[in-house]
């Protein structure tokens, strides 16, 4: 299971914008290196990344092999409920990485 | 001789000798860490938490600390309980003096010796990710506590040959250490900032590796650089700068997980 | 001499000036201003792409490639009749020229993200702002791009 690190407010106003900042460890590697005898080393990336809240879909990245390794996203979104806010990665060779965070909304 | 030659040999002496770089130590009130060598944005890198990937290697290090191993089926927790408590301070006084090696170890060969010994598991690979990861773990315990290198008689030698090791002259490129960090930090190489090479991030998030990596790992970057040949890792002439430079960073602040250019 | 021949050849005029020597593997694709427009086409079609509305922040000089910290934003009230769907980023230097696409809905609050990109030159980005209403809006920034000083063997 890779590693994610989520930084989610604990609490927050009903209405209020608050700010998510997500980094899960990938090398993100981008398919142009070369090993050290010359072949080519395969393209692994992290391609997707989903937020949900509370099941509904609220920010969505589409990575490219230009995402730097180990992608960080920092994105908004307006605290409407207390619950879940679940983060979803996936990518080439199978990848897939979940985190999530509670949220108590007033 | 006329005085007008005599004043341009005066001159030409004088111009020789202020090109001559003579070795010395940074004056303790001048040292800066790394970090403030680097941009804004790298430096916030660092000090977020969750923006730094060095902080990954620190959670997967916590992980690796719990989890029993070896013939002797023991964690690290299990002898050391909560790292928060058992391992801070122990970063700042590494390289440390090994009795049974009779030796300076570094944090990384520590890490090791608990696990040869103690777990009877195998050593972990110098940069393999496993050791990374609790060493990242360990140094994460002494963020902001001063770097505390005990010398004595014993270490004595060690440090000397770990100073010497910096001031000499080496490679094709016949730089020391010092002509770099001690005389010419702060001015630009390759479009970025010589720092004073205090290794106050260590293990460091380096962009230009894309992880996280050991002192070793820079210094054999660096001795690359000056086209000179890199020992391997765990050699002692390492674990003998290592020392050095840790001793002569004494009492600024450790940083790891650091993030640096 | 064309453009990949100057760039290839100054980067090993640098290392060899600063006695560095070490291979710097430059890749010999890379995206041209064509590719580039073509990719910024496939996300825009036919319709127009007007300059603002986006901000566009990087550090003017970057300390490494590899890791270029990077916010972009578009001013919208974000409601369900009015907000920014997406922003993509693209890059002219780059092997290939899409960096990444954002997808937002009125929920987002803000249509501002920051991420870390990957910057194989000294080049200019380019982030394109898709609204609600259908338009198009971009905004360019450059970078230099530096090497870092002592590095491994290739």
């Amino acid at each position: 299971m890779a590693n994610a690190l989520v930084n989610v407010p604990p609490r927050a106003r009903r209405g209020e914008v608050i700010e998510i900042k997500t980094l899960i460890s990938h090398p993100m590697e981008t398919g142009y290196r070369r090993s050290q005898l010359g072949t080519p080393i395969p393209r692994d990336i992290v391609r997707l990344f989903v937020c949900t809240y509370n099941g509904t879909e609220v920010f969505r990245a589409e990575l490219h092999p230009a995402i730097a390794a180990n992608p960080f996203f920092v994105f908004s979104t307006v605290a409407t409920e207390s619950g879940t806010l679940a983060f979803q990665w996936t990518g080439d060779n199978g990848f897939s990485a979940t985190e999530s965070a509670a949220i108590t909304v007033d | 001789m006329s005085g007008s030659f005599v004043r341009l040999l005066a001159a030409t002496a004088l111009t020789l000798l202020a090109g001559t770089a003579f070795p010395g130590e940074i004056p303790q009130a001048e040292r800066r860490s790394g970090y403030d060598f680097m941009s804004r944005e790298t430096r916030a890198m660092q000090d977020d938490e969750t923006a730094n990937p060095g902080m990954l290697g620190v959670l997967e290090g916590g992980t690796l600390w719990a989890r029993k191993t070896g013939a002797a089926g023991r964690a690290c927790a299990d002898c050391h309980g909560d790292a928060r408590a058992s391992m801070k301070g122990v970063a700042a006084r590494y390289p440390a003096f090994d009795a049974t090696s009779k030796r300076p170890v570094n944090l990384e060969q520590r890490i090791n010796v608990c696990r040869t010994e103690r777990q009877q598991a195998p050593a972990l690979a110098y940069e393999s990710r496993e050791l990374l990861a609790l060493t990242a773990f360990v140094a994460r315990q002494s963020r902001g506590l001063p770097i505390d290198i005990a010398v004595d008689a014993r270490v004595q030698p060690f440090l000397d040959n770990g100073r010497a090791a910096f001031y000499r002259r080496q490679g094709q490129l016949n730089l020391a250490c010092s002509q770099c960090h001690d005389d010419n930090w702060g001015k630009r190489l390759a479009g970025n900032a010589i720092p004073q090479a205090h290794p106050t991030g260590y293990p460091v998030y380096r962009l230009e590796w894309q992880s996280l990596g050991s002192l070793q790992r820079r210094l054999r970057n660096c001795l690359v650089g000056i086209r000179a040949e890199p020992y391997e890792y765990g050699a002692p002439e390492l674990v003998e700068l290592e020392l050095f430079l840790m001793w002569r960073a004494r009492g600024m602040a450790i940083e790891a997980p650091g993030v640096r250019p | 001499m064309d453009r990949e021949t100057t760039r290839r050849t100054f980067l090993q005029a640098a290392a060899a000036g600063l006695g560095l020597g070490a291979v710097i593997t430059v890749t010999p694709a890379h995206a041209t201003p064509e590719a580039t427009q073509g990719a910024i086409r496939k996300v825009v079609g036919s319709s127009r792409v007007s300059k603002g509305r986006v901000k566009l922040e990087l550090p003017p000089l970057s300390e490494n490639g590899n890791t270029v910290p990077l916010t972009v934003s578009v001013e919208s009230p974000m409601t369900p009749a009015d907000h920014v769907r997406a922003i993509h980023v693209f890059t002219e230097l780059n092997p290939q020229p899409d960096v990444v696409s954002f997808r937002f809905g009125p929920r987002a609050g803000l249509a501002r993200v920051s991420t870390r990109i990957r910057l194989a030159n000294t080049q200019t980005v380019t982030a394109i702002g898709e609204l609600s209403d259908g338009s198009f809006w971009s905004a360019s920034a450059a970078v230099v791009v530096t090497l870092a000083a002592c590095l491994e063997d290739a």
